[in-house]
């Protein structure tokens, strides 16, 4: 047996006890370059959990907790009085806590723990596990003498010269070589802390998917003496900047592409979800029966003059539909949804003043309609309005003047509002005077689950956009503009058809659309072409771009699917 | 976008949520009648100033200084909103029909600060005469400068002047012409070249166009002159008014709400103590105070079923009357009651327990005696408050709020502020004590009921004896230097009467008639103390008016989302009872929601993530968690599964703003948050 020192980034020392054969298998295989990650990880001795240690056990950090602690009780704050919020739950400072320095493997590291975990309790597993040693706080020396140790085991052993170099001089490898990469990797002469650091790297590779092949030297700007130094604070602070002012970050540079399973379309996705049953029906059942007790309270209160924000992990729709459902089968209402990528203030206050008021004018502002909304309702008190709001945080609402238009509405007498906040910074929105026109109350709704259609208009990083979403915006768009201009566009449409299956198509140079458009009497100067142009590009239906001769090429953003799709519809209609 | 449109119908509350509703908004008028009160008062102060002055400046505006006022309202934005309406309204009915008020973000320039200010120049003037609408709409569109605005207002004045004397008013009938009163509600967010300008411009105008400003500020008077350069600032000719501090007007608020019988409703300690600690430390603001009182109020007669017996007393011994038999069950079952039923003998207990109508008649007293218990309750609150509320160092607070607080929490004369208050008060100087107890006893003649009234009447005996006290001094003075001045000795007897003149005076000092008398006095009050100042929970029945739900006040009106998220995604277990689910502090099982994993593994990231390795670790941390029922499926389709649930995931931590997509480096999302969170 050998023993190999990890040294934490928590300063946390722990002994792994792993097997010379071990260290020999995981060799050889990962020169193999198999996948074995499975086994590989189940050799492994279990460690203690590495979860982020949160920091209250610093010295100076129990001062700071101290006083927001004095002040959560200056404010009332009963832990133990709360048993329905879970904001009593954890307190304040593991939430506003720094996070140490992480590095790359450490999720790798995290996951392969939790796998390993048994289904039922596994924190008292691992307390009995006689192989685990904890040395609280180890000299470096000591630290050090064990990676020599280490070396020398290496050496010994029938592992690659490959590897062998790299373990021995740490700094050796070639950025070329390695998958992990920093913008500048940086040369550090703590060399102890580098081996140390190494060697961590080299145990931790064993967890990590055998693709991973090759580290790189960590960044490690801290010589041990400042580590020792026991001040703590501004240690926390000079991390922060460490970790946020250099562009430097450690990450593997794989890619998806080299995985199999890249994006999957909306659809796909949907239905491969469809086919997860959704773990712990029963209590996620027991809470959504809670709140639903609660929705003759929100009526109640939202008469008598409070506004309802729901907030809480979990998409909070079908519980506001369920209380539309119930309750406001009788009322006027208006549904909002916030997540929709093309909602507007205008389009809400549109929405009141055309089906709710049945006001067929214009308006020559937003503010214009506001006021004359807001008169409306003072005037007439007989008439009442819900708003239901899903999302009042989104994208598109999240602007200062939208929330104050929203706020004005909802501060209204006779019009109620009950809207749902998800955003981790929502009520950052809300400055005092926007709090005291939505008088909020705030309920507590966690219900787990899935952001199905909130997040299906997201762009989001995973999903290929199937074009539903752009074939309707198109469709929108181009009903609004004359029939020339339509025109205009769908020769475009199927000049860039055309060019499908051309690789080095950039585009339709600005002339030769201008022939053709005046071919087909679209337009007759290229004034008004341009004009045209201009307003596609308002519309971000097309996008400009010079060529290498200077010329001006036109492409439309959107996938060649979607456009023929487009292009059949509009053909279909006419 | 969906929406619904239905026949128009209002929901129907079951019935019995409706007499508690009907009480409710009518409290909650009051409520707000009340604080209105206090400003209106307030104004009329500063009003009743302003009026006089602005008279005075009469003869200054030849001289090209507008007259301006600067109102500093305190950083509680929130209430100025209210204060200026009442302002408004009080300068219309009292100085002139043109009032104005402009806030910043409508003039981000000059152009549509006159815009606003003729257009709403232009409503004004429309309410006050008869309705010309086709030439307001005319009007509006015209080119706004201050010459257009000096010729509508001599227009204006010439037309209304004959009308004047019919109309019998008396606002403008003190002013020939009455001027345009312009209030800047938010003068600190105004940008400096607007305002400048609009001063430099119409202070040339003066003379045609009388104008003066109300400026509203939140933060010091400095402010003034940091916007306005010495040329302009020298333009005007600028009074301070002081706006009533907000802590005075929570003062006020508590005053008339709470320490009175006049309302039923009462708040616990914790909730009170919630409330208070949520003005002073959050947002210094009356509105935000006024609508947590609103919401305990809504609260206790939703949550509270015998909260139906919170409203005033003859109101009260009605609905007992009609009290169900559920209900009277209800009131069995209060811990409070059961205590008193408790303390009686073993028949009435019996017939307390049984029988209806015994139980009906008993809650009726008990409620009366808690009547009485409040309004005396009050009155020694307030006489207590007027001799600590002077002591050095304030052992029990300067505010009565604070007194209110201890005495609500426990017997206040367990507590050492009490005990050391009380030293202090055996230390007080006679005119001091005289005038406290002045106050004392203006407070109990104030109220009729029978035991307080015979304290009263301690207290001018106490008072009466105070007086005396000085007479007979003064006697005992004259009378003593007499018979010293008469009497001839030697020295011996000399040195001996000394002594003993030396030794009765320290026996005397203890018994100084004055010392005995505030002795006595401090007693009185600490008796009074000990009588009346029992806290709520010893009262039976108190449930009934008392709000103590002080955590459910905290979670509505000062909730933590982001904890509650952080909760929800660190220890599902919380929300969801689940054994599978248990863990210790820190970790998370396998088998957590897809959410919270994904979260989990991206704590151990730096600022960029890997989008292909968070992918893995999800699918190690998940295959493991399925191991036991898999094997069902081909593992291909597993895997294929288990990355949708990873991008559902990933894509939920995006919406909830944890990370963001970057092209810092392909396949890659950044981190947003710092922490643990």
């Amino acid at each position: 047996m050998m023993s190999k020192l990890e040294l934490k980034e928590d300063r946390m020392l722990e002994v792994q006890f792993v097997g010379d054969d071990d260290v020999l298998n995981h060799i050889l295989d990962r020169e193999a370059g198999a996948k074995l990650k499975k086994e590989r990880t189940q050799l492994l001795v279990n460690t203690k959990k590495i979860i982020k240690k949160p920091e209250y056990d610093l010295e100076e950090d129990d001062q700071e907790v101290l006083k927001d602690q004095n002040y959560v009780e200056v404010l009332g704050r009963d832990i133990q009085e709360s048993l329905k919020n879970g904001s009593a739950a954890d307190g304040g400072n593991k939430v506003y806590s720094f996070q140490n320095r992480k590095h790359s493997e450490k999720m790798a590291k995290l996951a392969s723990e939790l796998a390993k975990t048994p289904r039922k309790n596994v924190s008292l597993s691992l307390k009995n596990d006689p192989e685990i040693m904890n040395i609280p706080q180890c000299s470096k020396g000591h630290s050090a003498s064990d990676n020599v140790q280490l070396k020398n085991n290496d050496k010994s052993a029938t592992a690659p010269s490959g590897l062998k170099k790299r373990l021995i001089v740490p700094r050796s490898h070639s950025d070329s070589e390695s998958e992990y990469s920093t913008s500048n990797s940086e040369d550090d002469d703590g060399v102890a802390q580098e081996n140390e650091e190494d060697t961590n790297k080299v145990i931790l590779n064993q967890k990590i998917p055998s693709q991973n092949r090759a580290v790189s030297a960590p960044v490690c700007k801290e010589t041990p003496s400042k580590k020792m130094k026991r001040d703590k604070t501004s240690d926390l602070v000079e991390e922060y900047f460490e970790a946020h002012s250099s562009s430097k970050v450690l990450t593997s540079d794989r890619t998806l592409q080299k995985l199999k399973r890249a994006k999957l379309d909306q659809q796909t996705l949907r239905n491969l979800l469809s086919k997860v049953s959704p773990s712990f029906s029963a209590e996620l059942k027991q809470l959504s029966q809670q709140y639903e007790q609660l929705f003759h309270k929100w009526m109640l209160q939202l008469r008598l003059g409070f506004n309802i924000v729901l907030y809480g992990l979990g998409s909070k729709r079908d519980l506001l539909e369920r209380f539309r459902t119930t309750v406001l089968q009788d009322s006027i209402h208006v549904v909002i949804n916030g997540f929709f990528p093309g909602i507007s203030v205008k389009s809400i206050l549109n929405s009141i003043t055309e089906e709710v008021l049945n006001h067929m004018g214009t308006f020559r502002s937003v503010l214009d309609q506001l006021d004359w909304i807001v008169n409306k309702f003072k005037e007439d008190s007989s008439l009442e309005l819900f708003l239901l709001i899903h999302n009042l945080d989104s994208q598109m609402l999240r602007g200062d003047k939208s929330q104050q238009i929203i706020g004005q509405l909802s501060s209204l007498r006779n019009i109620y509002l009950i809207a749902s906040i998800d955003h981790l910074n929502a009520p950052l929105m809300w400055d005092h005077a926007k709090q005291s026109l939505y008088n909020w109350l705030w309920y507590e709704t966690t219900t787990y689950s899935p952001y199905t259609e909130e997040t299906s208009y997201e762009n989001s990083l995973l999903v290929k956009q199937s074009g539903s979403l752009p074939l309707s915006s198109l469709i929108h768009v181009l009903r609004s503009l004359t029939p020339n201009a339509r025109g205009i566009f769908r020769l475009l449409i199927k000049y860039q058809l055309e060019n499908l299956d051309n690789p080095s198509y950039i585009g339709l140079s600005f002339q030769d659309f201008y022939q053709q458009c005046r071919e087909a009497f679209l337009v007759n100067s290229d004034l008004t072409l341009r004009a045209q142009l201009t307003e596609f590009r308002d519309h971000k239906l097309i996008r400009t771009k010079k060529g290498t001769d200077g010329v001006e090429y036109l492409l439309i953003p959107v996938d060649n699917g979607t456009l023929s799709d487009f292009l059949e519809r509009e053909e279909e209609e006419s | 976008m969906a929406t619904s449109s239905v026949s128009k119908g209002c929901f129907v509350f079951k019935p019995n949520f409706k007499k508690r509703k009907i009480s409710v908004p009518q409290l909650q008028e009051e409520l707000n009648k009340n604080l209105f009160d206090s400003l209106i008062e307030f104004l009329r102060k500063s009003y009743s100033g302003f009026q006089k002055s602005s008279r005075d400046w009469g003869c200054q505006i030849k001289l090209r200084e507008i007259p301006t006022a600067a109102l500093i309202l305190g950083v509680n934005v929130t209430d100025h909103d209210l204060t200026f309406r009442s302002l408004t309204e009080a300068l219309q009915n009292n100085v002139s029909p043109y009032v104005v008020s402009l806030q910043a973000k409508d003039c981000p320039d000059m152009k549509h600060f006159l815009q606003k200010l003729v257009s709403q120049l232009m409503d004004c003037c429309v309410d006050e005469e008869t309705k010309e609408g086709s030439i307001q709409v005319a009007q509006k569109k015209t080119h706004c400068s201050m010459d257009s605005l000096s010729s509508w207002y001599t227009n204006v004045t010439r037309k209304t002047d004959p009308k004047m004397p019919r109309k019998k008013r008396t606002s403008s009938s003190q002013w020939q012409s009455p001027p345009v009163v312009l209030i800047l509600k938010d003068m600190e967010s105004f940008t400096t070249k607007v305002l400048q300008d609009f001063i430099i411009i119409s202070s040339q105008h003066l003379h045609e166009f009388p104008l003066i400003l109300i400026f509203g500020i939140a933060t010091s008077p400095i402010i003034i002159h940091r916007l306005l350069p010495h040329a302009v600032s020298s333009l005007l000719c600028i009074e301070l008014f002081q706006s009533l501090s907000c802590k005075e007007h929570l003062t006020t608020v508590l005053d008339k709400l709470l320490l009175t019988t006049q309302f039923p409703f009462k708040l616990s300690e914790k909730v009170l103590q919630i409330l208070t600690n949520i003005f002073l430390y959050h947002d210094f603001s009356i509105q935000n105070f006024i609508k947590g009182l609103q919401f305990s109020l809504l609260e206790h007669f939703y949550s509270q079923p015998l909260s139906v017996l919170c409203c005033n007393l003859p109101e009260a011994k009605r609905r007992i009357n009609f009290l169900s038999d559920n209900q009277c069950e209800n009131i069995r079952r209060l811990p409070s009651f059961r205590r008193y039923v408790e303390k009686q003998a073993s028949e009435k207990q019996v017939a307390l327990l049984t029988n209806e109508r015994f139980l009906k008649e008993e809650i009726q007293s008990l409620l009366e005696n808690l009547h009485v218990y409040h309004s005396n309750y009050f009155l020694v609150l307030r006489c207590l408050h007027q001799f600590t509320s002077s002591l050095p160092k304030y052992p029990l607070g300067r505010q009565i709020r604070e007194l209110y607080c201890t005495c609500l929490e426990k017997n206040i004369w367990d507590s050492e502020e009490y005990v050391s208050a009380l030293q202090l008060l055996r230390m007080l100087a006679k005119d001091e004590l005289m005038t406290i107890l002045q106050k004392c006893f203006k407070i109990f003649k104030s109220t009729s009921e029978k035991q307080l009234g015979s304290t009263a009447k301690r207290i001018e005996e106490f008072l009466a004896q105070f007086q005396n006290l000085d007479e007979a001094k003064e006697e005992e003075d004259t009378s003593g230097s007499l018979s010293k001045g008469l009497q001839k000795t030697d020295l011996y007897h000399l040195q001996k009467s000394l002594l003993e003149m030396k030794e009765l005076r320290r026996t005397n000092k203890k018994q100084t008639r004055f010392e005995v008398l505030r002795e006595k006095v401090v007693n009185f009050i600490d008796s009074l103390v000990r009588e009346y100042l029992l806290p709520p929970e010893t009262q039976p029945l108190h449930e009934v008016v008392y709000f103590t739900a002080a955590h459910t006040l905290r979670e509505h009106l000062n909730a933590a989302p982001r904890i509650a998220l952080h909760t929800a995604l660190n220890n599902p277990y919380y929300y969801l009872k689940n054994e599978a689910l248990k863990s210790e502090e820190g970790c998370i099982p396998n088998v957590a929601p897809d959410i919270c994993i994904a979260y989990k593994l991206h704590l151990e990231c730096s600022r960029l993530i890997n989008l292909v390795d968070w992918s893995e670790a999800f699918a190690t941390v998940v295959t493991a968690a399925e191991k036991t029922d898999a094997d069902s499926a081909t593992s291909e389709e597993r895997n294929e599964i288990i990355h949708a649930r990873f991008i559902r995931a990933v894509s939920e931590l995006e919406l909830l703003g944890f990370i963001k997509p970057t092209k810092q480096k392909t396949d890659h999302v950044a981190r947003l948050t710092w922490g643990g969170c």
